[in-house]
């Protein structure tokens, strides 16, 4: 008995509607599931520009990046369904993946041979970076806000103190400072900008929002709406410095702390998670633990650009394709990728030698002046510098590969 | 038969299930007045959510407390299920750390005889390890309770007085009382900000302020200060859990963190017990001191926490402390017809039906001598389900009706756009005025899963906006001074509020 899809793609965001158009433009039979009403994920909501330079060669807004993919995916007439919500991945065999997906039509158990998971990230909060007091109303997360703002058309409030520097936490400074709020503090615990530098320019400097770096908001004071937060120095291991707390008044506090990928039915499905990149452990192919469960876009790892989101969604698509043609994924001989000094994250995470390989990593702490090195393969690529905030995204080649026997460590070294 | 009129003062789990019994008589006419925009928002919401067994209070200290426990145990066992509550008997385990606890769990063992609590017996430690495998392996024994239980305890006072309402009482949110009328030494009625309530009998479940509206009857010779317990809760998929309630035996230090797991799946420890000025009624912050603390006794009960950055919520919930943790549940001949259940200290939640049950049997019907008989149609129950636990023919059966039940909106604890529509029904006709995000949270643990309402809480406000025909912004969390937003996008620029940064 067949399958009822080739392959199932849960997620209509940037990473889900890239690997279903690619996907049927390879001839699969798709269906693409997704949560909210409408197709788009979170790019419907950035109404800044940065979008696309690299996949479009364009500068687009969010917005219109989405579109390109919508409109192209309604073309295809790929079936799908918005608000559906799946409910489990029961992987019964590597052939086999059972899904329950409860939608306005009704409970619907669809079989597939292959899953590519594209549910996107979630939001770190408030309880999860360790601000203590009260809990009044006017504390938002910053994708919150941002929907608030750009999908609803609603003013969260006036008074604004933005905790996180990375660039959601910068883009939405400069968010609410045109739409006339005070923005009163971006406070980053680091002892460097969260976020690219363009974005430190563009949306706080040219706003003249304060930066505080080094700092840490420790409690939120207000028993019905936010009053004020307190904050403090931190040191180099980033403790509070007692006697360094200082107060800023405000209305709203916008928690811009990160993103962690959303994978709680595919963990209960039973994938491997790397602690690192709160992402599933991949091969080169996307692929997850469980054979023909693939995974790209933020549910793989939090990438800064939306170009980077589409490229692993076709690659995905690609694979299941693969998949598909061999009824797996050929057995090989795998090359752990593994890191090395001042690498925090670093994915994919299995290499075979049969393809060029795009690695996609964050360093630990901004160096200048620098080189990737890879021990085991002899490579070396200069840097003039890495940082946190910015991926590094470079291409190994299969030849460069297959020199590994079984490990290829990526490290980041000072040009001597 | 001449009616009486009851005006209940505060709609917390205390009032609430004193409504419950009252609604059950014929000669009454119930109102229950709640000073916020629902039942259930002060100290009710916030506790470590506990059934106790009933034997942690010495009967020549505290009688009310170690009788109305046992019972109330009881009675909740009988009341979740009518209702619809979520609530498991895991039952519970009071550990003893050290050789010398034991002694002190052989106290609480006599403490269980004589208040009449089942089934408590001492266990060693290889059947403790056996009881609860996540324990800490090298503690020394433990005292069992199998009857004590865990409930979703903010789910509790709206649920009791929804059933309330359905059985004739009439509930009045946003009311506060501000005075009490007595004539001839008897009460006449409630001076609120909402106009004046006639009354035969008052009785007074205000909480912590329930020493404020003792005083309007003339009653001042107790005041009730807020003792403060902070909290963790972890994400559902957050390991080790553990299966029993666990505690300690108490010590001069601390009466225990609990280490428990909630009705969501979710490890949950606390609470601190502090204790804050008598006006720090709305002091429900957490500090990093009280949360430490809390890590620090629990970590002493289980071979491991999971990680912190596995923690989903930190919160803090108060105590109304009575002067020497005594209750206060009394009828007075002067005024006659004001009845006390003030400073309702733990295990208040857990005796909450004994309480209602010892105030209409003993002081309205012994001691103020009025005779009631029990209606032929009351309804005990509640009809309440949670879609993601149906088999898939019913969740069929109500898409069909209604496809707003397909739409999961809140995705952490999969609670569908139906069932908030079906909740925000079921708070109009209670008789909530203002339906707040809170409400719906306290009712379908929406938006208090992994993401704490990052993804959903839009999504629900949009629903409350439609469904009662309010602008987004003026959802609120908890009524008055907690909307959602301060106006459209373009509120700051139209108007001459708002500074701009770039001037």
């Amino acid at each position: 008995m067949q399958n009822d899809y080739d392959v199932v793609v849960i997620g209509g965001g940037p990473a889900g509607l890239a690997a279903a158009i690619r996907a049927r433009e390879l001839g699969l039979r798709v269906l693409l599931l997704e949560n909210r009403e409408t197709l788009g994920g979170i790019p419907l909501q950035c109404i800044h520009p940065g979008f696309g330079l690299h996949y479009f060669k364009e500068d687009l807004t969010g917005t219109e990046f989405i579109y390109r993919f919508i409109y192209k995916f309604l073309d295809m007439e790929i079936e799908h369904y918005t608000g559906a919500h799946v409910v489990s991945i029961e992987p019964f065999s590597d052939l086999e993946k059972r899904l329950r997906v409860v939608t306005s039509k009704g409970v619907l158990d669809i079989t597939t041979t292959t899953v590519i998971y594209t549910t996107g990230a979630r939001e770190r909060h408030l309880f999860e970076i360790g601000i203590t007091g009260h809990r009044p109303a006017g504390v938002y997360t910053a994708g919150e806000a941002q929907t608030m703002m750009d999908i609803d058309g609603i003013m969260p409030g006036k008074e604004i103190v933005i905790v996180g520097s990375g660039d959601v936490g910068l883009i939405m400074a400069r968010r609410f400072a045109l739409e006339g709020a005070h923005v009163k503090a971006v406070i980053e615990i680091m002892s460097y900008p969260g976020g690219l530098t363009r974005n430190v320019v563009q949306c706080l400097q040219d706003f003249g929002i304060p930066l505080y770096l080094s700092h840490a908001v420790t409690r939120i004071e207000g028993t019905t709406k936010v009053e004020k937060v307190i904050l403090t120095k931190v040191d180099e291991n980033l403790r509070p410095v007692p006697g360094t707390e200082k107060e800023i008044e405000c209305d709203t506090v916008v928690i811009a702390a990160g993103l962690v990928p959303y994978l709680k039915v595919l963990e209960r499905a039973g994938v491997i998670i790397d602690p690192a990149t709160k992402g599933p452990v991949v091969n080169e192919h996307l692929e997850t633990s469980i054979p023909g469960i693939f995974v790209a876009g933020n549910a793989l790892v939090i990438n800064d650009l939306v170009d980077y989101v589409v490229e692993q969604g076709e690659l995905a698509a690609e694979s299941a394709y693969l998949y598909i043609q061999n009824k797996g994924i050929p057995t090989k001989k795998w090359r752990k990728l593994v890191k090395g000094r001042n690498i925090r994250l670093i994915v994919p995470h299995y290499l075979s030698g049969d393809n060029d390989v795009i690695i996609y990593a964050r360093v630990q702490k901004p160096e200048e002046n620098v080189k990737l090195h890879f021990p085991e393969i002899n490579k070396e690529i200069k840097l003039p510098f890495v940082k946190p905030a910015e991926m590094i995204r470079i291409k190994l080649r299969k030849e460069d590969i297959t020199k590994a026997k079984d490990k290829i460590t990526m490290e980041v070294v000072l040009n001597e | 038969m001449e009616r009486k009129k009851v005006v209940v003062i505060g709609a917390g789990v205390v009032g609430a299930s004193i409504v419950r019994v009252l609604s059950q008589y014929n000669e009454l006419d119930v109102y229950l007045l709640e000073k916020n925009v629902d039942a259930g928002m002060g100290v009710s919401k916030a506790n470590t959510a506990i059934i106790h067994p009933g034997h942690e209070d010495d009967p020549k200290k505290c009688p009310l407390r170690a009788k109305l426990c046992v019972r109330g145990n009881r009675l909740w066992h009988q009341w979740v299920k009518e209702l619809g509550i979520p609530a498991k008997f895991p039952g519970e385990l009071m550990i003893a750390i050290e050789e010398d606890d034991l002694k002190v769990a052989e106290h609480y063992l006599e403490l269980a005889q004589k208040n009449g609590v089942p089934g408590v017996r001492l266990v060693d430690n290889e059947e403790l390890r056996k009881l609860e495998p996540n324990v800490n392996p090298n503690v020394a024994g433990a005292l069992w309770a199998p009857t004590a239980g865990v409930m979703d305890s903010p789910m509790a006072a709206p649920a009791l007085v929804e059933n309330a309402v359905a059985n004739g009482v009439r509930f009045f949110p946003e009311t506060e009382v501000q005075g009490i009328k007595i004539e001839n030494g008897e009460v006449k009625g409630v001076k609120t900000n909402k106009g004046f309530i006639e009354a035969d009998i008052i009785i007074n479940a205000a909480g912590l302020y329930s020493d404020k509206i003792s005083k309007m009857a003339g009653i001042d010779y107790f005041t009730v200060h807020p003792r403060k317990g902070e909290y963790y809760v972890f994400d559902d998929d957050a390991t080790p859990k553990v299966t029993r309630i666990l505690h300690q035996t108490p010590t001069p230090v601390t009466k225990g963190v609990y280490v428990i797991t909630e009705m969501h799946d979710g490890l949950m420890i606390g609470p601190t017990a502090e204790d804050l000025p008598e006006d720090a009624k709305e002091d429900t912050s957490t500090t990093k001191e009280g949360l430490d603390f809390v890590w620090e006794w629990a970590q002493k009960l289980v071979k491991e926490l999971p990680p912190k950055n596995k923690v989903i919520r930190t919160f803090a919930g108060l105590r109304p402390e009575p002067p020497d943790g005594r209750w206060i549940i009394e009828a007075y001949d002067d005024p006659w017809g004001f009845i006390n259940a003030a400073g309702i200290r733990s295990p208040g939640f857990t005796s909450a039906p004994a309480i209602a049950y010892y105030i209409v049997e003993e002081l309205i019907q012994k001691k103020l001598d009025i005779k009631l008989t029990k209606k032929s149609h009351w309804n005990p129950y509640r009809r309440a389900y949670w879609f993601k636990d149906l088999p898939p023919e019913k969740q069929n059966e109500l898409i069909k009706q209604d496809p707003a039940y397909g739409n999961v909106v809140c995705m952490c604890r999969e609670i569908t756009e139906g069932e908030i529509v079906n909740v925000i029904t079921r708070m109009k006709s209670m008789g909530v005025k203002i339906i707040t995000l809170d409400g719906i949270k306290m009712r379908t643990g929406a938006m208090a899963g992994t993401c704490q309402g990052s993804y959903c809480r839009i999504r629900i406000a949009r629903i409350i906006a439609r469904e009662t025909g309010i602008p987004l912004w003026e959802v609120s969390f908890r009524g008055k001074g907690t909307e959602y937003g301060i106006g459209d996008v373009k509120v700051l620029l139209r108007g001459n509020g708002g500074d701009k940064n770039a001037e």
